[in-house]
């Protein structure tokens, strides 16, 4: 399935400067994605998820430094002009916001913010967008599309405003989706539904989708690789099932074992100590370390750096977790 | 443990919609949101009551009217067998005191020009909690029960993580020795290894002090974690009550099972047990008629469109408020 990676990220970092100093925002960031698959980035806030997204598409670089390489179906993005990025964005790769509330324009209507899509990126004649906006917003469940074209976007709820930043988002059918967080916002239910229509449609288009979220639940169902990130940089990925199920990074395993599933009620639940580092303090070693229990002499000083530990499974720890015969397997 | 701490009884609220002026000149009578309709719980000593539903659903606004900055348009809250919205009792500052909430937003929920000893302090002088001269040594007590460093006092908001700043709220709420605690999405805005700390302290303390604590929250996981009983509430009415882990094994609600099933697990296998629920929340402004459910709902008969089902007591589990629940559960 993944003889061609579509899209091919390699060694990517962002640096932010505020105040003359540099803040390392996202780190040598990699990963390939296939076509039709489901790659999630995973952590907690301030862990740089959200930049790796925009850096890929290219907006990051108005506030901050980008290297490294990202090669959209052997183009290279990070060097390509604003001009060229413009007739990929959208038309290839699109995005949807983790706000459904303050991304849509309040003073157009929907149907004019699905047009003007099409009129960027398609040579499709008048009738034909409009036929096209009432498939779009027929395709992602939202009833009495005719009628609903002329509507605001605050005539919509916030699950029905999601739903109409997807079929903005697919109208020019991209082939790579990048998705920020989609269903933060949205009750579970509605997030069951937004989930189920991204990935259906994922399926149907044979569009490649990268899904940022901190919701370890959210990237069981539907993620077929993820990648966990900690200050910045990818400290575990590979296949959703190993990653999830038997974690190699200790911070990972922090992670699975704070979510209050299978574990006696009342008691104390297990938590990761301290806080995330600032980006302005990163300790000199593993950024991990002082909240890690498996932190020796070593962990303080350098820093360990992604290693192949199975195929397709990689760790940045200097004492993973042993793995198990699942695993080996 | 079994004593009733608070009875909460047919509670109502609704807020007045502001008419267009064309709706003025057509006589179209007035809108109004219907928050609560008809809540009615019972809250008894040290346990912690879940509180569970969608966005929009009355969660918060049963939260608020506890803590009386809502008025109810009709019901009864009793608290120890006195009304808190008799006249008399609204002179009563002790309730005000006795009954504590903490908010979900710790961004806005402290005084940003206030250091954390100031907003401790403050709790304790309103109250007189003490007399002045104790106030600084309370102030270092309170800190150490939430585990915050004690050079915190002098610090402002700004200065502390999501974390810290929901445990200053919860010394705050502490501050003034309470019986009840009213936790309004209180870890929500938190990242889940935080989520996990503060959810750890909430329990301790709770044991500690003898607290009883309403848990008003969206996340399933955490409410099955935390609470001896939950309720689950659907447009400004409960559909189901009874213990946690009674409801959470088997809910018996269709639509508190389908909001059980909505929650993601963690195991990449566990996928597509879920039951799609169709369409979303219907506005609090028209409440359908009948079951307000029944909208959303699969086993929808005629009943259901035109009569109100009572809470009411299912052999084994809770108390659910449904037609159908029998033959629902039947199949299950």
């Amino acid at each position: 399935m993944t003889d061609h990676p579509i899209l091919e990220v390699e060694n990517l970092c962002t640096t932010f400067s505020r105040g003359g100093t540099a803040l390392p925002a996202v780190r040598d960031v990699s990963f390939a994605l296939g076509k039709g698959q489901v790659q999630g980035l995973v952590g907690e806030s301030g862990s740089g998820k959200s930049v790796t997204l925009r850096s890929i598409l290219g907006l990051a670089r108005h506030y901050g430094e980008v290297s490294g390489s990202v090669r959209w179906q052997g183009q290279e993005l990070t060097t390509m002009s604003e001009r060229q990025l413009r007739k990929i964005r959208g038309r290839e790769i699109a995005m949807i916001f983790q706000e459904p509330m303050t991304s849509l324009n309040p003073l157009l209507t929907v149907g004019t913010q699905i047009k003007e899509t099409l009129t960027a990126h398609t040579d499709l004649g008048r009738r034909a967008r409009r036929d096209r906006a009432i498939e779009m917003l027929d395709h992602v469940g939202i009833p009495a599309a005719a009628t609903r074209l002329e509507e605001y976007p605050h005539q919509f709820s916030g699950g029905m405003r999601q739903r109409v930043m997807i079929a903005i988002a697919l109208a020019a059918s991209p082939k790579l989706l990048l998705a920020d967080e989609p269903t933060t916002a949205l009750d579970v239910t509605i997030q069951a539904q937004i989930l189920d229509l991204i990935l259906k449609l994922a399926d149907e288009m044979a569009m490649g989708v990268v899904l940022v979220t901190h919701d370890l639940g959210v990237v069981a169902q539907t993620c077929d690789t993820v990648s966990v990130m900690y200050a910045g940089r990818v400290v575990e990925q590979g296949a959703v099932r190993q990653v999830l199920r038997t974690p190699r990074h200790p911070y990972t395993e922090g992670l699975m074992r704070s979510v209050p599933q299978d574990v006696p009620p009342r008691t104390q639940l297990y938590s990761v100590p301290g806080t995330p580092p600032s980006l302005f303090s990163l300790p000199q070693g593993c950024a991990f370390a002082p909240r890690c229990q498996a932190a020796g002499p070593a962990c303080q000083t350098a820093r360990p750096t992604l290693q192949d530990i199975a195929p397709g499974r990689q760790t940045a720890c200097f004492h993973p977790l042993p793995a198990t015969q699942e695993d080996a397997a | 443990m079994t004593q009733t701490v608070m009875k909460i009884d047919d509670l109502h609220l609704s807020f007045p919609v502001s008419r267009s002026l064309l709706d003025v000149v057509q006589r179209k009578p007035g809108k109004s949101v219907n928050a609560l309709n008809g809540v009615s719980l019972e809250l008894k000593h040290g346990e912690t009551l879940g509180v569970v539903g969608e966005s929009g659903c009355g969660k918060s606004t049963l939260a608020r009217c506890i803590v009386r900055l809502y008025a109810p348009t009709s019901g009864r809250i009793h608290f120890e067998d006195q009304d808190i919205f008799d006249a008399e009792a609204k002179r009563d500052r002790s309730y005000n005191r006795r009954v504590q909430m903490m908010f979900q937003d710790p961004y806005s929920s402290l005084n940003p020009r206030m250091s954390t000893g100031d907003i401790l302090a403050e709790a304790l002088r309103v109250h007189q909690m003490r007399p002045e001269a104790d106030i600084a040594p309370r102030v270092a007590e309170l800190l150490g029960l939430v585990r915050l460093p004690q050079d915190a006092a002098e610090k402002l908001p700004h200065e502390f993580s999501g974390g810290q700043r929901q445990r200053i709220a919860i010394a705050r709420a502490l501050a003034v020795e309470p019986e009840v605690l009213i936790a309004d999405e209180l870890v929500s805005a938190l990242d889940v290894s935080v989520q996990a700390q503060v959810v750890n302290l909430l329990l301790e303390l709770q044991e500690r002090l003898q607290l009883t604590i309403l848990f008003v929250a969206h996340d399933l996981r955490l409410v099955r974690h935390v609470s001896n009983r939950v309720a689950v509430i659907y447009l400004g009415r409960i559909v189901e009550i009874g213990d946690s882990e009674t409801l959470f094994s088997a809910p018996s609600h269709p639509y508190s099972q389908a909001l059980l099933s909505a929650a993601p697990s963690l195991d990449p296998d566990d996928k597509g047990a879920a039951i799609q629920l169709e369409g979303e929340l219907p506005s609090p402004l028209n409440v359908p008629p009948g079951c307000p459910f029944h909208v959303r709902c699969r086993h929808v008969t005629a009943q259901c469109r035109t009569v109100v089902p009572a809470l009411r007591t299912l052999e084994g589990r809770g108390e659910v408020a449904c037609h159908h629940a029998e033959e629902i559960n039947q199949h299950a």
